[in-house]
């Protein structure tokens, strides 16, 4: 089988899971969700509309058409952007508040995922290639605490030796409140700076997974009789590791990478919750504790296709980097 | 292996060997746990090979045969220098391994049991063959070549023709046999004057085997390129071999030309071995029995004495060499020309042969009672 049946094949799983995904969220949403939907669109005041006001809100989304109907309505609005409005949010559109909570999400996350990656793999590269080192038996210790460790808790611990007691850091939030008397400068550090504790708690919490599977992969990769074969032919060490060893051995975290950049846009629904930073996980908590079905039902499309994107993504690099899958 | 025959051409025994191996060990630390190491336990070490000496000549095949374990795959990795011996000597044309390494290992290239293992997935076969050219910095032949004419008369010597049709393929894509051809063509482009060989046909399907053979005889006949090959299976050895050694424990316990010991072996291990092959008439069932060899408790006298069937069944009592079987460690003797082992039973029996002057008389005690 050729590359291009590959991609093609790929794409096409990808878009089952997303229509699998849509069916379920419909279910969960509209079909078993307890509670009246009208009142879920309209800031919760349900009963107290006229027969007018609730005939116009049932007529818009067809909520007195039979399942099936609601079905073709439902799929119809999700393809065209329609995803309803929150009740928590006064009515504004489900797919602004994403917008609005996706950059500081995409900031935290997207940055603490990069640092884990570039330092985790590094650590991970050393240790595997001097196994049994201080090096390796140090790294391999903080790693399993850190691995083994909630980031919540992490979290906690940080915020209150860091803000609590020396005051260093802010103890929460996005930005501080008087954002517009702020210059640009002032603005950038004052964000960095609210940034600085979540960043940290969650790039320690991510570090190990990304050493881990490193460390044993390049293992795996250097018992490989073909390094020997370099070895035997002269290759030089430094070369042994960097084009026979760690090119082979990437392949594994190549898709744990990706699939953590799937999971950015989910954002870190504790560590944000514990710094009361504003992002797509603090809302997805301020959703489920609202009951505010409109806005988790498009949370959960978004963060779907975050990850099918992602598991995309890293199929085709994997196919790109290693020959044998594309065949396979 | 049939329709594979070794055409054996002379070897000029006077010339210097291409390979020595004098008197070497290497031996392996033992690991020891934590709650070992705290009540006083004391790691073992393991002596993989314990003094082994061997030559081997230009345009020679050697076999090095024995069960897995003996030492012979550790014997085949210091002699590419890919460990450190802990003492004794490897001398390529004479000269010590170690200050000269990377330009020896332009001259000696290696091919192990797994094709597949052998070769970087990703790398494509051409950058594969010309990944020792790169590292020796080899642009030109010797008669003004480009680095792909030497790609490509590597393949063609190996048997992939024609060779561009193999240039931007991956292993993944070759079959088993072809596989171990471009580990072939990766050793040949360098115009090596020695190949190791770790069982080199052991994971290929029997009907690639006698091609992957006859092809390692060709290249020995046309570049006289010499060959050791290590394998646990003396029908491979007899098929391919000139001279065989027989390792056991660490310790080479009889050498000589091929026909010699296959035919005529002189160490009860050899003949425990050739009874499991079928090309030497062999019988199909196990021969040897009893605890298999550890390198880490090395038995007294004679390493072989708690497996040898000669002892089990009397003979060495009936020849009263059991007390040296049990309690003499020996040496190498050589007992017919250029044909040596190390057996208690078989010396007295040369000696008791050279009295009588009966060559037919030699066999004897070392065949089969049954």
């Amino acid at each position: 089988m050729g590359t291009r049946q590959y991609v093609i094949r790929k794409i096409v799983q990808a878009f089952v899971t997303l229509l699998a995904i849509l069916i379920f969220n419909f279910f969960l949403f509209r079909v078993w969700s307890p509670g009246d939907p009208v009142s879920f669109l309209t800031r919760g005041q349900g009963f107290n509309l006229s027969l007018e006001e609730r005939a116009a809100v049932i007529e818009e989304y067809g909520l007195d058409k039979s399942t099936w109907g609601q079905f073709t309505e439902y799929m119809k609005d999700t393809f065209t952007g329609k995803l309803g409005v929150s009740s928590f949010y006064q009515g504004e559109s489900v797919m602004a508040i994403f917008f609005r909570f996706l950059t500081p999400t995409l900031l935290l996350v997207g940055i603490s995922t990069m640092i884990s990656m570039v330092v985790g793999i590094w650590m991970g590269i050393r240790s595997g290639w001097r196994r049994g080192s201080k090096f390796d038996r140090g790294s391999m210790f903080f790693s399993l605490i850190l691995y083994s460790m909630p980031e919540f808790w992490l979290g906690m611990l940080l915020l209150m030796l860091f803000s609590s007691q020396l005051g260093w850091f802010p103890v929460g939030g996005r930005v501080s409140t008087n954002v517009s008397s702020m210059g640009t400068l002032e603005y950038f550090t004052d964000v960095a700076e609210h940034l600085f504790l979540p960043v940290l708690t969650l790039a320690l919490g991510y570090l190990g997974e990304f050493y881990l599977l490193m460390r044993s992969s390049l293992l795996d990769v250097l018992g490989e009789d073909y390094i020997t074969t370099a070895r035997a032919k002269g290759v030089l060490e430094r070369n042994v590791l960097n084009r026979h060893a760690v090119r082979n051995a990437l392949l594994p975290t190549v898709t744990l990478i990706a699939l953590s950049f799937g999971y950015v846009i989910g954002g870190a629904i504790t560590v944000e919750v514990v710094f009361s930073y504003q992002g797509l996980g603090l809302l997805t908590y301020t959703a489920i504790v609202a009951k505010d079905y409109w806005l988790l039902q498009g949370l959960f499309l978004f963060f779907s296709l975050a990850v099918i994107a992602f598991n995309l993504v890293s199929d085709l690099v994997y196919a790109y980097l290693d020959p044998r899958v594309r065949e396979a | 292996m049939s329709g594979v025959e070794a055409s054996r051409p002379s070897i000029d025994q006077d010339e210097p060997p291409v390979l020595e191996i004098r008197d070497l060990v290497v031996t392996f630390a033992g690991r020891i746990g934590l709650l070992s190491g705290l009540l006083g336990k004391e790691a073992t070490s393991a002596r993989a090979v314990d003094g082994v000496n061997l030559e081997l000549r230009r345009g020679e095949v050697l076999a090095l045969a024995g069960e897995s374990g003996c030492g012979k795959t550790t014997t085949a990795r210091a002699v590419m220098g890919l460990l450190r011996p802990d003492r004794g000597e490897i001398l390529f044309e004479g000269k010590p391994l170690g200050r000269h390494l990377q330009k020896y290992r332009r001259r000696v290239q290696m091919v192990f049991q797994d094709p597949t293992g052998s070769l970087n997935p990703r790398q494509t076969i051409y950058e594969i063959v010309a990944e020792g050219l790169r590292i020796h910095k080899i642009h030109r032949g010797p008669a003004g070549e480009t680095e792909e004419q030497l790609v490509a008369r590597a393949l063609t010597r190996a048997g992939l023709r024609p060779p561009e049709r193999f240039f931007m393929l991956y292993p993944h894509e070759l079959s088993g046999g072809q596989r171990q051809r471009v580990v072939i063509a990766g050793a040949l482009a360098l115009d090596p004057d020695l190949i190791v060989a770790d069982e080199p046909v052991s994971n290929l399907d029997a009907s690639v085997r006698g091609e992957i053979l006859s092809l390692l005889l060709k290249l020995r006949d046309e570049l006289r390129i010499s060959i050791l090959i290590v394998t646990h299976d003396l029908g491979l050895a007899w098929t391919v071999a000139d001279r065989v050694a027989i390792m056991y424990l660490g310790r080479i316990v009889e050498t000589g030309p091929a026909e010699e010991v296959l035919l005529r072996p002189l160490h009860p291990y050899t003949r425990a071995l050739l009874d499991v092959v079928p090309e030497a008439g062999g019988i199909d069932r196990p021969y040897l029995t009893g605890e298999p060899p550890d390198p880490t408790n090395v038995p007294s006298g004679c390493r072989f004495h708690p497996r040898c069937p000669r002892v089990a069944d009397g003979t060495s009592a009936t020849y009263g060499v059991e007390a040296l079987c049990r309690d003499e460690d020996l040496d190498l003797v050589e007992l017919r020309p250029g044909h040596v082992a190390a057996c208690h039973l078989a010396n007295v029996d040369a000696e008791a042969a050279t009295r009588t002057g009966s060559a037919t008389a030699t066999a004897e005690p070392n065949g089969q009672t049954s």
